[in-house]
């Protein structure tokens, strides 16, 4: 016990010492001392204002201008994107620069880009309406076509009576237009351009307010029209709409407002009209080169900001999170001094102290930090030191419940034991090999994956690379035991023991083999497979492996309890719980285990079954042929009284105890709640410390340990029952991939079609990869999880803590503003 | 009354209502509307607002804020959850999430009457317009120049059509004849939804029937109220009080005669339910009408989450958001004027 205390703490094993401290910094070294704090990272700030609204605290102001500057710097990531361009930070950027003058630039940049937007956007606006105007000119002239006017009343002929339901129209269309050519007959036109969506509502709404009067002609304008309001393109239709009279006109012309198309007037004199669009031509390529210059000064402005963007963006980051955190602080009574208060792990104490002497020194500040440590009632927060490759099993116990404070912290064995049991579950080593090489990949491109964003399940992937890398070195191990190479027996180890009984192997599926050398040497013999007695064979094998491999864990798990009793002191639960659990939990299926041990050993056919059944039905009956060893009937006598003896160990005292020693404790002591309260004069009023109420109510102690015992007993049978889930899934493994291997690819081979065998080749390792490798990589991960979380850590595990989760600007990310 | 729509209704009818009660846990607390009330500027309201689920609307106004936009925002974000909810919604809750906006739709549709009657510009027009009423060709109302063309022209491709058919005249359009086709309007809408409701059954119809008379009877008062000392005869004013609700019949007969408020007074405080509203009055007061009636909806949409597998939930949800709306604007505004001891005369706190 001695040697156990002695030994050097390791990291994981529990997490780390924490210490409750106070800050006292002088106003005007606060900021620099905070942002130092975080780029240390080991200070978690409690916040000792919680009444108080945001508005209300001290650096509101501060915060305001932040999200305001952070507010310009997204508009100018929006913007750089809009543009298309790639911001990418420039290597040797301009030396750092204040706070108080980012502000100042920000605004005049922001303040130049916004003009420059709105005189492309006037620009812009104006080159519309010039293309829109050339397409209508080009497009509505086609229908005018006025020199000619005997071609133009055909044409309108043809466009009317394609519309077979305006019958009514064409009559009084014919009418007017009849007598004489088209300018006498008081036929005016009005023609414009609106988007294509539109079009069919809009032509439906002029002739319903013009009654039918009226002739709607339109074509598709040839090119897109940027539109500036949503920043798309879009396609747009030319129109011409023949009407007359002036009520009409003012009516049409409403309607065209309100669906927003514009109207050009274009002449009816072909000349006049050339002359026109010769203008209009003439000024777009002069607008165009006004507009293209203007975009290029302002991708230019855009560029330069974009190479000092990220750094500015995680500049304002930082310091709002920092005046963030000085709004955790409180002033004192002086009002020239903020007190903080905050968690920090205890190896970072000197860490924090030059930090925080290092900010007085820049700062030039007369008056020093104080930094002192007190006692907090409140239970300090969980911190493990992880590194890359135990930060991935960390999570895994994380997502069931973070580790109280100073608890035995399961992660430490899940690293060895989940990818373990998950191989058990996956012993395949060619299926192995595949992970491995997914696992190789994604460390092999860690330093790249990690720094870009992945989708979320890629994102869960290279987060376990380094699970995936065990769990696919366990699967190979396994596989070689198993003697599985997709699901095919391989004669790696020497050859085997068996062989058939005559030379034409004949009768070696019926009758079976002859031994004729040792056994072999590593694993399940590969004559197994296909044998008449595989599947008998494995089953127990397997069966009784995970039988093996639970009670050994469940052992574990109460072992830890007992260092966990130990660490904390409380021998009540050594004498009242460990014991109990250790003797119950072990005389009967720590003695199961003992006799799949000794059967194996001595190859004896004894039916375990059998023994275990008439265990409990009638202990005293001599156990006849399955006898295993010498007084095994006293001993299972023994056991059995232990195990009886242990159910009201563990649920009796312990609540008893606890109310004993509570009344011991306040026998006599009327008074101590005057005396404590005298010791807590003393202290600042906004401490951690608050009186600690410890009422003690016995039933709800009793019914605790009443439900904890019988959950534990009823546990101790389920939960080795749970564990022949690995027998299962292994067996399921196999099984399926055995189907594919031998329905699929040894059918598809037996044919002498290379088309076939192609397909066949496709559909086996399409099976393969989604099936075996995907969905039951899954599944096994999920099962042993489950038996992490249940059947291991219940025996130990409580699981409130809460994280430590220092001020760190490294934590910050993207998505905090 | 009851069918077995608890066995059904999760089928199409679930995701949805999980999907709308998880919005009104998002609605504004007490705590926050006393935090709200507190501030002492526009900046103040929008760094609150950013801790809710404002934030991601306001979050990128540049700083000088106006109220407009405050109430701009928070109402986008409503359309927002308004279409989704309706993307995702099958027949009959499609119909039923369509008929809340009818209510908007006869409000725009007025609103762009009366403008361009008053000869204002269309576009600044449809910028006040509620973003959940509007339809395609609604800016077009501006052509009409009578009902029948109001009609025949932009109104027979809305959902509206049906409800016109009471109040097609050749009348020119003014304003008492647009505030008599809002009322008709309102009427037709009302009494079409509550037959909707009743037709789907169930709980809908239950707690839709009761909310929706509620409505109808606060419709009813204030059309008493509104037309008291103008030229709209008894019966006319007859004409436009819903047929269905606590008051109908005879409760309609005696409004249809009252000269002043007193007498209003007179004839609700027969009725149980709203002898609480009008007892929290002094007599010959109006002005505080609106926030009582207020007050009793919000009680009584809260009530409707009390149930489950209904549609009951979504109305709702939207009236109170827009209740919500209401109340920023409110604290808003006088935020902004600098009137903070009148701060608490409007709002009504949800919960």
């Amino acid at each position: 016990m001695k040697y156990i205390d002695n030994l050097p703490s390791m990291d994981l094993m529990r997490s780390e010492k924490m210490m409750f401290a106070q800050l006292i910094i002088p106003v005007e070294s606060a900021h620099r001392a905070v942002s130092y704090l975080g780029e240390l990272g080991l200070l978690q700030f409690r916040d000792l204002n919680e009444d108080k609204s945001p508005f209300q605290r001290t650096f509101v102001n501060q915060v305001k201008r932040c999200a305001e500057m952070s507010r310009k710097l997204r508009f100018f990531k929006d913007q750089i994107h809009k543009a298309g361009l790639m911001p990418s930070p420039h290597p040797d950027s301009q030396p750092d620069i204040e706070l108080e003058e980012l502000e100042v630039r920000l605004a005049e940049h922001e303040h130049e880009l916004i003009e420059m937007n709105a005189n492309s956007e006037k620009l812009q606006q104006t080159y519309n309406e010039l293309l829109e105007f050339k397409m209508v000119l080009q497009k509505a002239g086609d229908f005018l076509v006025p020199d000619e006017s005997h071609s133009e009343e055909t044409e309108l002929d043809e466009n009317v009576y394609t519309n077979s339901d305006y019958s009514d129209t064409v009559s009084l269309l014919e009418q007017e237009m009849q007598p004489g050519p088209s300018n006498q007959s008081g036929v005016k036109f009005i023609s414009g351009i609106i988007c294509k969506s539109k079009v069919l509502r809009f032509e439906r709404m002029l002739f319903r307010a013009t009654r039918g009067n009226m002739l709607f002609n339109r074509a598709p304008a040839g090119d897109k029209i940027l539109d500036t309001a949503s920043n798309e393109m879009v396609e747009k239709t030319v129109f011409v709409v023949f009407f007359s009279g002036e009520q009409a006109r003012r009516k049409i012309l409403k309607i065209c407002e309100a669906f927003g198309a514009n109207c050009y007037p274009i002449p009816e004199d072909t000349t006049k009209r050339r002359q026109i669009t010769r203008e209009v031509l003439s000024r777009l390529s002069e607008l165009g080169t006004t507009l293209e210059a203007g975009l290029h000064h302002r991708d230019a402005a855009l560029t330069s900001i974009g190479f000092q963007l990220t750094k500015w963006m995680n500049m304002v980051r930082q310091e709002k999170a920092i005046y963030d955190t000085l709004n955790m602080l409180n002033f004192d009574v002086t009002k020239k001094c903020l007190v903080g208060e905050g968690w920090c792990p205890v190896f970072a104490k000197t860490k924090i102290q030059e930090t925080l002497q290092r900010a007085t020194f820049d700062c030039n500040s007369q008056m020093g930090i104080i930094f002192h440590v007190m006692d907090s009632v409140e239970s300090p927060p969980t911190y493990f030191r992880t590194n890359h490759f135990t930060n991935a099993y960390q999570e895994i116990v994380d997502a069931y419940g973070v580790a109280k404070y100073q608890e035995a912290n399961p992660a430490v064995y899940t690293i060895v034991t989940f990818p373990f049991l998950f191989a058990v579950m996956f012993g395949d080593w060619g299926h192995g090999i595949c992970l491995l090489l997914g696992a190789l990949i994604l460390i092999a491109r860690e330093k790249r994956l990690g720094s870009q964003k992945l989708g979320s399940f890629m994102e869960m992937l290279f987060g376990g690379r380094y699970v995936l890398l065990m769990m696919s070195l366990f699967s190979i191990y396994c596989g070689l035991i198993y003697n599985e190479f997709f699901s095919v027996p391989f004669h790696i180890f020497g050859s085997s023991a068996y062989k058939c009984r005559d030379a034409t192997c004949s009768d070696a599926r019926s009758v079976g083999l002859v031994k004729y050398r040792d056994t072999y040497p590593f694993g399940v013999d590969p004559s197994w497979r296909g044998s008449r007695s595989e599947l008998p064979f494995l089953n127990s094998l397997k069966m009784k492996m995970s039988i093996l491999f639970g009670v050994t864990q469940m052992n574990l798990g109460i072992i830890i309890s007992y260092f966990n009793a130990r660490y904390f002191n409380s021998s009540i639960d050594i004498k009242y719980q460990f014991v109990p659990q250790m003797i119950f939990l072990n005389s009967l299926f720590g003695y199961l285990s003992l006799l799949i041990i000794i059967k194996w050993c001595t190859g004896s056919q004894a039916d375990l079954y059998h023994v275990m059944i008439y265990m409990f039905l009638s202990p005293f009956e001599g156990l006849g042929e399955n006898k295993l060893f010498w007084g095994q009937s006293v001993l299972q006598v023994i056991l059995l009284l232990l195990a009886v003896i242990a159910v009201p160990w563990m649920l009796f005292p312990k609540p008893f105890i606890l109310k004993r020693l509570h009344t011991e404790r306040f026998q006599g002591r009327a008074y101590g709640i005057l005396g404590t309260s005298d010791m807590y004069n003393d202290e600042e009023p906004d401490s951690a410390r608050q009186p600690h109420d410890e009422e003690f109510n016995f039933s709800e102690v009793f019914v605790h340990q009443m439900i904890h015992s019988i959950e534990f007993v009823l546990g101790a049978v389920s939960n080795t029952a749970s564990y022949l889930r690995l027998w299962a899934l292994s067996l399921a493994h196999s099984e399926l991939s055995t189907v594919f291997y031998e329905k699929v690819l040894l059918l598809a081979w037996g044919y002498d079609n290379f088309i076939i065998r192609l397909v066949g080749l496709a559909v086996f390792s399409f099976a393969t990869a989604f099936i075996l490798l995907m969905m039951e990589t899954l599944s096994a991960f999920l099962h042993a999880l489950r038996l992490h979380w249940v059947e291991f850590q219940n025996k130990f595990y409580s699981g409130d803590g809460y994280k430590f989760r220092p001020f760190s600007f490294a934590a910050l990310t993207d998505d905090d503003d | 009354m009851y069918g077995f729509e608890a066995l059904t209704f999760n089928i199409h009818g679930g995701y949805l209502e999980a999907i709308v009660r998880g919005y009104r846990s998002g609605l504004l607390t007490a705590a926050d509307y006393n935090n709200l009330c507190q501030c002492e500027t526009l900046d103040d309201i929008k760094m609150h607002l950013s801790a809710t689920e404002y934030g991601p609307y306001l979050q990128n106004e540049p700083s000088p804020l106006h109220t407009t936009t405050i109430v701009e925002k928070c109402t986008l974000k409503l359309v927002d959850e308004y279409k989704h909810m309706l993307a995702q919604a099958t027949e009959p809750l499609s119909t039923f999430l369509e008929y809340i906006t009818y209510g908007h739709m006869i409000d725009n549709v007025v609103l762009i009457v009366t403008g361009t009657l008053h000869e204002r510009d269309v576009q600044e027009l449809l910028e006040k317009c509620h973003p959940l009423g509007m339809f395609d060709s609604i800016a077009t109302l501006a052509v009409a120049q009578n009902m029948r063309e109001l009609y025949r022209l932009v109104l027979v491709d809305t959902p509206l059509a049906p409800y016109f058919s009471e109040c097609i005249t050749s009348e020119d359009l003014d304003d008492m004849n647009i505030e008599i086709m809002r009322n008709t309007l309102y009427k037709a809408y009302l009494e079409d939804f509550y037959r909707f409701c009743q037709k789907l059954g169930g709980a809908t119809a239950e707690i839709m029937s009761d909310l929706l008379a509620f409505e109808a009877d606060r419709r009813a008062v204030n059309i008493t109220i509104n037309s008291i000392g103008t030229e709209l005869t008894r019966d006319d004013r007859r004409k436009l009080y819903s047929n269905f609700g606590l008051l109908y019949p005879y409760g309609h007969e005696e409004l249809a005669v009252c000269e002043d408020i007193d007498q209003v007074r007179g004839a609700m405080e027969k009725y149980p339910p709203y002898q609480s509203i009008f007892s929290k009055l002094s007599y010959g007061e109006s002005q505080m009408l609106d926030k009582a009636f207020y007050e009793e909806e919000v009680k009584r949409l809260c009530l409707a989450f009390e149930q489950q597998f209904h549609y009951g939930v979504f109305f709702a949800y939207m009236r109170l958001r827009e209740q919500e709306i209401r109340n920023l604007m409110w604290i808003s505004e006088c935020v902004a004027q600098n009137q903070k001891s009148r701060v608490h005369d409007s709002v009504v706190f949800i919960f």
